[in-house]
């Protein structure tokens, strides 16, 4: 899963400043649409937003399992049972190939772990959000998956390579999580009258934290001019925001669904969506640490690292009697 | 009951229960490659569970899965105990797949040679997932037995605790002796034997070893419908959305 509002570092006013003939060839060779690799020259302050936009990926990745992946236990009946294991199954295999490509630019997986651990390292909003009843896994099936799938198809057109080539692998998997969650999604609208009121109750619930997705609007977002001449961020928040309401919006409200939004609708002149505030100082507490579920997702993916650590170590030890590749 | 019912059910529910507890580690694994490992195996089991409750669906006329899998009360079940069993730290969730996983895939080779058709045709289509479930036991196990000190002990002191329950893996049917005699199923003695030897000999190869006093009882219960108290919140939570709409399709 994933999604926008990445939240980006401060230039680095100490950083070392580049070389500016190889800065100059680089950003020739990203106008003419090449990708970087990672044994490739490439500017300090390039490298450290990939990281840190990777890795907020990864992160999201791996704490998106945690809402969902409470369900998979009660999820009614073998059909949804079986995609949603799956469906989650994925998402941590999105952790795995988004670590390895940060890795590749010099971070190890281990010290991400630990920023995201400390709180240093943020991740998707969305997932600080309780997933209240089985509903609320049909709307993050589909309408989070949804929101997810335009951002990482925006990014998927980046420049740097291992990122791309990662993406292009997650969006085909996406793609199956968005339609197991329509259908999901579906069923619960053209149920008995309690599902359709489960249903709406958690989309005004998560209509909030929807909007949300994609970050601040564009004129709150500080240095992405750089980041879009790079080709590290490649849509602006508002853009991807209103393609993904003018693709869903429609989709949910033909089922005789609403939005707790008086204020949303198309502006027919301009094409794009206007909606009402959605109150973005709460977007800022949530990311610094102060939502509703960030305490509790933190100590059940510290948990895991804990129950881990025993297996880490004995599978590293160098004194290890035997060795085999892990499968 | 059926003879054939009765193995079916049987099958469909160890499959069903130890699925549902390898679920539970998704997204909580101890590390991603294990997280990912145990997914993919839980799916594999409630895949089997759903396509033996589906072959009672067909030829018996039972139910359709659904309904067996989410609407049976605890007594209905035929599972053993030792799938019942909470996950515990993943020492405990690994040796007992690695118990499991060795008698599931040479029951399956046995069931091969049913005189069901449809169970051999189903042991066939199985034994390429359950000899990859086998591998990764053993693979795990292995790296972790010989690993370090810790990782050692902590694998001795699960198996001391899973080797007796095992035993109910293999706890007769009322039916042992006609599904033997019509050639369905060449019995329980026959596969706890075959087993014994794989789990014997892979326990020295990894300086492990086997409890020595065996309490005659321990683990057996669970094919006549007498269960740990662990079943019965199991279901509770498997059954509780599925249960809260009648005739709600979800
Ligand atoms: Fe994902
Ligand atoms: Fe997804």
């Amino acid at each position: 899963m994933y999604g926008g509002g990445y939240v980006f570092c401060e230039p680095d006013v100490h950083g070392q400043p580049d070389d500016p003939e190889r800065l100059a060839e680089f950003e020739a060779r990203i106008d003419r649409g090449e990708k970087i690799e990672p044994q490739d020259w490439m500017p300090y302050e390039y490298r450290r937003q990939l990281i840190r936009l990777i890795e907020q990926h990864a992160h999201s990745e791996i704490m998106g399992a945690l809402p969902e992946g409470a369900w998979i236990t009660r999820a009614p009946g073998f059909k949804r049972k079986l995609a949603l294991i799956a469906k989650v199954q994925d998402e941590v295999g999105h952790a795995q190939l988004l670590y390895s490509a940060a890795e590749t630019l010099g971070k190890s997986r281990a010290d991400m772990v630990n920023d995201l651990l400390s709180g240093k390292s943020k991740y998707s909003n969305v997932f600080n959000y309780p997933a209240k009843t089985w509903a609320d896994v049909t709307v993050i099936g589909f309408l989070i998956d949804a929101a997810a799938i335009v951002n990482q198809v925006a990014n998927s057109k980046g420049s740097y390579g291992p990122y791309c080539r990662a993406l292009e692998r997650i969006c085909y998997e996406e793609s199956f999580h968005l339609k197991q969650g329509y259908d999901a999604f579906v069923a619960l609208a053209t149920g008995t009258k309690r599902q359709r009121e489960m249903l709406q109750d958690a989309i005004n619930r998560w209509y909030r934290p929807i909007i949300h997705f994609f970050g601040p609007p564009d004129n709150e977002s500080v240095h992405s001019k750089q980041l879009m001449r790079w080709k590290v961020k490649m849509a602006s928040n508002d853009e991807m925001r209103n393609q993904f309401l003018d693709a869903y919006v429609p989709k949910v409200l033909e089922l005789g669904l609403t939005f707790p939004d008086p204020e949303l609708r198309k502006d027919p002149q301009t094409g794009r969506w206007h909606y009402g505030d959605p109150d973005w100082a709460e977007f800022y507490r949530v990311i610094n640490g102060d939502g509703p579920c960030n305490a509790e997702r933190l100590s059940a993916r510290r948990l895991a690292e804990e129950n881990g650590r025993w297996i880490r170590q004995a599978i590293m030890n160098p004194q290890q009697k035997f060795t085999i590749p892990f499968a | 009951m059926n003879p054939i019912v009765e193995l079916i059910t049987k099958l469909g529910d160890d499959a069903f229960i130890l699925g549902h507890r390898h679920s539970e580690w998704t997204g909580l694994g101890p590390i991603l490659e294990e997280d990912i490992a145990m997914s993919s195996m839980a799916q594999d089991k409630i895949g089997h569970a759903l396509a033996l409750y589906t072959i009672l669906h067909e030829q018996f006329g039972g139910p359709d899965p659904d309904t067996i899998g989410f609407l049976r009360n605890e007594k209905e079940f035929r599972c053993c105990h030792l799938v019942e069993y909470p996950n515990g730290e993943y020492d405990f969730t690994l040796v007992r797949h690695f118990l499991f996983d060795h008698a599931e895939l040479l029951r399956y080779q046995l069931l091969r040679q049913s005189t069901f058709a449809p169970l051999a045709r189903f042991a066939a289509k199985v034994m390429g997932e359950l000899k990859y479930h086998v591998l990764h036991a053993d693979s795990l196990m292995q790296r972790l037995a010989l690993g370090n000190e810790e990782s050692h002990a902590r694998l001795q002191a699960s198996l001391t605790e899973a080797f007796p329950l095992a035993a109910g893996i293999f706890e007769k049917s009322p039916y042992e002796d006609q599904l033997i005699a019509e050639g369905v199923f060449a019995g329980e003695a026959l596969l706890q034997q075959q087993w014994l030897k794989e789990i014997e000999q892979r326990v020295q190869a990894w300086d492990l070893h086997l409890p020595e006093a065996r309490e005659p009882l321990a683990g057996l219960g669970g094919r006549y419908g007498y269960h740990t108290p662990y079943l019965q919140p199991l279901l509770d939570e498997l059954t509780s959305v599925f249960r809260s709409e009648e005739n709600a399709s979800w």
